[in-house]
């Protein structure tokens, strides 16, 4: 057999692993553009510059919250206690915030900048307890972080016990709620956020190791890389990042109560895997995310415009997260496939 | 029956995997009430036959006769209803359950709802284990038992299931001398009842200790069967490494003279490391520019040492020094940052498949490239030098590593401590599973390395490996070291009477 002869078929079996390992990320994007034609041609009123602004601050929150949840499940871990310490660290600034009278909450009015950084600290501590629970005591996260949920759902339901508080401090008011010329400061601050993820996943040695420990924890180990630590900060760096989310949301919804954050756990889930980031780790980002988020929001900004039901809204969304897990699993087994054979030959 | 018509046996058994022949005109006759153990080394075909027996390989050629008559087990259930058992080394004992279930697993006795009588499955593996003379309550969870008493309530489910015989796979290798010495108990009360064992160990003075008669096996052939009261050890390790001229090309029976380095400089410094139920009290020296080999059967203790050693795996007892300096080994980040390098037995375990071929070779060495961005285009130039260097096909760096071959990826596996350049190298394994010029390649790193002045650390099951490229041998022995040999001639057949 001449070269030649030998050399196509390896050519075109090369091309087409190509496509196979780039399913996971193709998939997600067709998705979107499939959906922005579909409700572009269904609702004129969808193709708008104040829709567009619209459907960008609607997913900031999620945004901001999927950069840390992108952390974790890189790292094969999950985090189900986000939307619960967006929502607790929410609270506490209000907490730490003076309340009209009106208010029936025993709370303690301190400066802004103290509650603001109160609710970091609070975050940490939230990160630090999934961490110290996962790595020292050797809870798998699914669990740890449902125990972290109903912790910080607790920590809501005391500190406000059934009450609405509405006052934050200022600087997180403008933030949350206030624009900048026509955008909302919120959407600067979640393209600031994803940005960083982003340079930090790609372009940092930390970032790297986030990877290596996600596509093979063993291997990452017996390379010396201490995973442990690995995962204890990323599951820091999401509850930094789910505070950071809930104190922009208390602002943006404009009241901090309990239970205000429910879709959001989904959501932010949905983000993540739908734009194609592995749940077996290892694979995806940020740019990944930022295409589940787009997803996410076309979506159910695109709903509400068609004037769908909204009961059968949610179940459109169960069903479209369902796919993008099949197709995320069906990615993560052609791309092993297409690395086997490749070897094969 | 006859009495003169054996139990079992089986005629021109050939198996071949791939073209490669595992079992060449095999010929092996079990008689009822004998214990028969089989011995070779690895790769010999021993555990070929027994998986034939067991049903496991359906496909192979030449006849299996079960008391006289021709049978052909096509799955491992046919061989269990005809009364074939098998104990393998990783033990089926479901640890949850409690004993009296792991005894009956799978015909636990029903009440009239159909439901599980407990009382009555109790009472009746009680009776059954008092039997058998096993000293234990069936109430208690099996997998809060040792080892040694977790295999024996493995055997007295296989014979409860109806078994006439039983094939064990390295039942000893796991337990201490107590342990074994009770095995061996129920292994004759076993056979006084009429049933037929076979008996596969690498421990050569168990399987003298316990068996009736001995078959030995070589490259796939049988070589000799014979009662064990005329043969000994000596007699053993000769048919089973092939003296003579008859296998010349891998059994190496040469001696070799060991040239240590005793005025080397100490890199490493052990003092009764202890992992319990792994190994006890071990203590060494690995010298600057010397290579150290640990040789043991599976099951020694020297595959988990070498983890130990990384810091993979915790120690209860025991201290290391590098350079005189006790170093605490807490994980493996640790001893990498001390300057221990690892590279275990299974490539797998060490290799990023879907990262591409330069961040697998810079993972190690990212902390000296770069501290807080990575770079990339310098991680490419250093994979670069490698891929030439150790000749990696196809020669581009950027490609994923899973669509390398088996060969290659082990060559990346070894250029990522090439950069690195540690203090110590612990090399598990080494040359398992590679070819002559891969092997080649490996002694060639090995001795480069040495030359640099590392303490390379060679840790096998294989004889061979550790006779080709260390200085000086410590021989492990049931997690204990049992000999070294310095500045002494040694050969395969010395290593093997140590271990």
């Amino acid at each position: 057999m001449t070269d030649s002869t030998a050399v196509a078929p390896a050519r075109r079996a090369a091309a087409s692993g190509w496509l196979q390992a780039q399913l996971r990320n193709i998939a997600p994007f067709a998705t979107l553009i499939v959906l922005v034609a579909l409700f572009s041609a269904l609702s004129p009123s969808f193709t708008t510059f104040d829709n567009f602004t619209n459907i960008l601050s609607q997913i900031s929150v999620t945004g901001i919250i999927a950069v840390g949840l992108t952390f974790v499940i890189l790292c094969a871990e999950i985090d189900l206690s986000v939307a619960s310490v967006a929502n607790a660290v929410g609270i506490v600034i209000a907490y730490f915030t003076l309340q009209d009278p009106s208010v029936n909450i025993h709370n303690v009015p301190l400066p802004g900048a103290a509650a603001i950084v109160l609710g970091l600290v609070v975050s940490v501590l939230f990160g630090c307890a999934t961490a110290i629970g996962m790595t020292v005591i050797g809870i798998p996260s699914f669990i740890m972080t449902l125990a972290m949920l109903q912790i910080g759902a607790g920590i809501c339901a005391m500190l406000v016990r059934g009450q609405i508080a509405y006052n934050v401090p200022s600087l997180i008011h403008t933030l949350g709620a206030g624009s900048i010329g026509p955008v909302p400061w919120i959407v600067i601050i979640a393209a600031l956020v994803l940005l960083i993820g982003h340079i930090v996943l790609t372009y940092t040695r930390f970032g790297r190791y986030i990877y290596m420990t996600g596509g093979n924890r063993e291997a990452a180990e017996y390379s010396g890389i201490n995973t442990k630590a690995i995962i204890a900060s990323v599951m820091v760096i999401a509850a930094v990042c789910s505070g950071l989310a809930g104190m922009l949301g208390v602002a943006r919804f404009g009241s901090a109560q309990q239970d205000e954050f429910g879709d959001f756990l989904l959501d932010s889930i949905s983000a993540v895997v739908v734009g194609g980031t592995s749940l077996f780790g290892g694979q995806g980002g940020i740019g990944n995310t930022i295409v589940g988020l787009f997803v996410l929001g076309v979506l159910n900004n695109g709903l509400d415009h068609i004037r769908i039901d909204s009961f059968l809204k949610i179940l459109i969304r169960g069903l479209i997260l369902l796919l993008a897990l099949i197709v995320n699993v069906y990615a993560q087994r052609m791309r092993t496939r297409a690395a086997t054979t490749a070897a094969a030959s | 029956m006859e009495p003169n018509i054996p139990l079992l046996e089986l005629v021109g058994i050939r198996k071949s995997f791939g073209g490669v022949a595992a079992l060449t005109d095999v010929d092996f006759t079990l008689n009822a009430g004998e214990i028969h153990g089989l011995v070779g080394e690895n790769g010999a075909g021993k555990s070929t036959l027994m998986k034939i027996i067991a049903g496991v390989h359906a496909e192979y050629q030449g006849t299996m006769r079960l008391a006289g008559k021709p049978v052909r087990f096509r799955s491992a259930r046919d061989a269990k209803a005809a009364g074939i058992g098998m104990v393998h080394q990783e033990l089926s004992i479901v640890r949850d359950l409690s004993v009296a279930e792991n005894v009956l697993l799978g015909v636990q006795p029903l009440n009239r709802f159909g439901l599980v009588d407990y009382p009555k499955m109790t009472r009746i593996a009680g009776e059954q284990l008092q039997r058998l003379g096993i000293d234990v309550d069936p109430r208690l969870p099996a997998g809060a038992l040792p080892l040694g008493l977790q295999q024996l309530i493995e055997i007295a489910r296989v014979l409860f299931s109806g078994a006439r015989i039983i094939i064990l796979d390295e039942p000893t290798s796991a337990l201490s001398p107590p342990e074994v010495e009770r095995l061996f108990d129920l292994l004759r009360r076993v056979r006084d009842e009429g049933h037929s064992l076979v008996f596969i160990s690498h421990f050569l003075d168990d399987i003298l200790r316990v068996s009736d008669t001995i078959t030995i096996f070589r490259n796939g052939r049988r070589i000799e069967t014979a009662p064990v009261r005329r043969i000994d050890k000596r007699w053993i390790i000769e048919r089973m490494i092939g003296a003579g001229h008859e296998e010349l090309e891998e059994s190496y029976t040469g001696e070799i003279q060991l040239h240590s380095r005793p005025d080397a400089k100490v890199v490493m410094t052990a003092e009764g490391l202890t992992r319990p139920g792994m190994f006890e009290d071990v203590s060494l020296d690995v010298r600057a520019g010397e290579v150290l080999g640990i040789y043991g059967f599976m099951g020694s203790g020297q595959l988990e040492l070498a983890r130990a050693l990384f810091g993979k795996l915790g120690l209860a007892r025991g201290r290391v020094l590098l350079d005189g300096r006790e170093t605490h080994l807490v994980n493996t980040a640790a001893a990498r940052r001390a300057g221990i390098a690892f590279v275990p037995e299974s490539r797998r375990d060490m290799l990023f498949h879907m990262e591409p071929v330069f961040k697998n070779v810079s993972i190690s060495i990212l902390d000296r490239i770069s501290r807080l961005w990575v770079r990339p285009n310098a991680e490419r130039t250093i994979a670069n030098k490698h891929v030439m260097s150790l000749q990696i096909r196809p020669p581009l760096v950027d490609r994923p590593l899973g669509t390398l071959s088996g060969g290659n990826q082990q060559k990346v596996a070894l250029a990522k401590w090439l950069t690195f350049l540690p203090r110590v190298l612990l090399l598990s394994e080494p040359t398992r599973g590679m070819d002559v010029g891969a092997k080649d390649d490996v002694l060639k790193i090995v001795k480069s390395l040495r030359a640099e002045g590392i303490g390379v650390v060679v840790v096998s099951t294989e004889p061979e490996t550790v006779l080709s490229l260390a200085d000086r041998i410590l021989v492990m022995k049931r997690g204990r070291i049992a000999r070294e040999f310095a500045d002494e001639v040694v050969s395969k057949d010395r290593l093997l009477a140590a271990a």
